[in-house]
């Protein structure tokens, strides 16, 4: 039926969340009802006792093909709080350096009864091919793949833009740095666009800026300072040495002259303006220590707000899975 | 059915809770209201008993054990208990109690922030439809619904209390 054909995989029969892979095609009030969720969980995380019951029983399998401390250790946090069994692999260390394939591993992981995956990869497209063709009964969620998305991070930004500022709708906001090899970047535009902010900018230099990145209805920056005028939120993104491939940058000072985040720049924004990282930092590559350090920095607020969200969507996807198969199951018996 | 009018069961309700405290020297409880129904229940019992407390609000969603079948409720909120509750004498309201599903979640939560000295139960109606052994210490009034029925409350101001008929599908 073709209707079942458009419906995004990421969304169950009754529109609810199932897999969170990509915040492309999401609506905005799905996007707002993450982010009401997350300000609950935050509360939750401010008790003495940091625990709820909602997901006891379920198992939620961090698999990590690439490396992370905070991303994995907030999403270890957030099911543990949902009081779900949680374990964490490192998969680049472990059965594919033996030659198992990702297909392989993870069905391996389905027969150990988990509920949920959280997976990280290098490739693009890694956690969509997993729902689409691997466990799709399995809710998936994308902590992070390739270059295109991270959409728990985009929502994390979103939840600290909101707590620090209140609404989307009169904002601008800078993203500022390395915004081609960004898969951070990507989710905050859409975020962005979905939640009705009207004036996202991007800057950088043409090397690092992706071809046509104007389809996401940003305005496009090459001078740090006449980028960040007026704006109420810059949101820093690390130079990913990792991903670079020779020839986009001249050196890293050369960068830090032109696109570093220092004081002196910061005044260009609004005085009120909030600083935002994903993190981890480069000092000194993108973005001074005193504004790091400094009072307009919200960088460890996001931590903290990274765990809530993830609370969230942990706990949105595995209630539109399990109400899937219920439904499947309806459908099985009534046939 | 006729049903009872909220501002006629309040004042009745207000004199036995104070006679309930006061046999259990219970002199500086905190009021704590379940959302969002309960939260107008509190409210207004306050306001008829002429106290001006700081009153706790519960959301239990996170607590509810029908998660696996219902999933989460769509427009969850904080909680938000503006005292520590270690060793203090809670009141907790709530509208309607029917299960008793609501309040066993109410109390999980509750013992998540402390161990509170004593827990007194206030519903404004019992449906006598209880599947667990959870009972009202104050109720406004007890009423038997058929089995396609069901009562909403609307509020906060005036409170008001409606028959809903659930449709044959």
């Amino acid at each position: 039926m073709p209707k079942d054909v458009m419906r995004s995989l990421q969304l169950n029969d009754q529109g609810q969340l199932r897999h969170f892979l990509s915040l492309d095609n999401l609506p905005g009030a799905l996007l707002t009802e993450i982010l009401d969720t997350a300000d609950s969980f935050l509360e939750v995380g401010a008790r003495a006792v940091k625990k709820v019951p909602l997901l006891r029983g379920k198992t939620v399998c961090n698999v990590f093909f690439e490396n992370s401390t905070r991303t994995r250790t907030t999403f270890e946090l957030a099911a543990q709080r949902l009081s779900a069994d949680v374990i964490s692999l490192n998969v680049s260390t472990s059965s594919t350096s033996k030659g198992e394939t990702l297909f392989d591993t993870l069905r391996n992981l389905e027969a150990m009864a988990a509920d949920m995956f959280v997976v990280r990869h290098s490739d693009s497209g890694a956690a969509h091919f997993i729902a689409e063709h691997v466990c799709p009964n399995v809710a998936i969620i994308n902590g992070g793949d390739g270059r295109h998305a991270h959409p728990t991070q985009g929502m994390l930004d979103m939840l600290t833009i909101r707590r620090h500022k209140g609404q989307f709708e009169n904002l601008s906001v800078a993203i500022v740095g390395d915004i081609l090899h960004s898969r951070v970047a990507r989710s905050n535009m859409l975020a962005l666009k979905a939640l009705g902010c009207p004036d996202i900018r991007v800057i950088g230099p043409k090397t690092l800026l992706p071809v046509g990145v104007e389809q996401y209805g940003v305005r496009v920056y090459n001078d740090l300072s006449e980028g960040l005028k007026d704006v109420d939120v810059v949101i820093m993104l690390r130079l990913q040495r990792e991903r670079m491939q020779g020839g986009l940058l001249p050196s890293e000072g050369e960068f830090y002259r032109l696109y570093g985040l220092t004081e002196q720049r910061l005044r260009h924004a609004k005085p009120d303006a909030i600083v935002m990282h994903p993190g981890p930092i480069n000092r000194g590559v993108e973005i001074e220590s005193a504004v790091a350090d400094g009072p307009q920095s919200v960088i460890l607020n996001q931590v903290t707000y990274g765990i809530a969200i993830r609370m969230a969507v942990l706990s949105m996807a595995m209630s539109g899975q399990t109400a899937q198969r219920q439904m499947n199951q309806d459908a099985e018996e009534h046939a | 059915m006729t049903l009872p009018l909220p501002g006629e069961l309040l004042p009745k309700m207000a004199a036995e809770l104070q006679t309930y405290l006061a046999d259990r020297r219970i002199d500086t409880p905190h009021f704590i209201g379940i959302r969002t129904g309960g939260v107008w229940v509190a409210q207004a019992l306050l306001e008829q008993m002429g106290r001006d407390d700081k009153m706790g609000v519960l959301d239990v969603s996170f607590y509810r054990d029908d998660f696996t079948q219902n999933g989460l409720h769509p427009q969850v909120q904080p909680s938000e208990l503006p005292f520590a509750i270690e060793g203090e004498h809670l009141v907790l309201i709530d509208d309607v109690l029917m299960s008793g599903r609501t309040i066993r979640a109410a109390l999980n939560e509750l013992f998540d922030y402390g161990r509170p000295a004593s827990v007194t139960l206030v519903c404004l109606l019992d449906l006598n439809a209880r599947e667990l052994p959870i009972r009202p210490d104050i109720v406004g009034a007890t009423l038997a619904l058929g089995d396609d029925q069901r009562i909403k409350l609307s509020g906060p101001a005036p409170l008001a209390l409606e028959l809903q008929t659930l449709s044959a599908s």
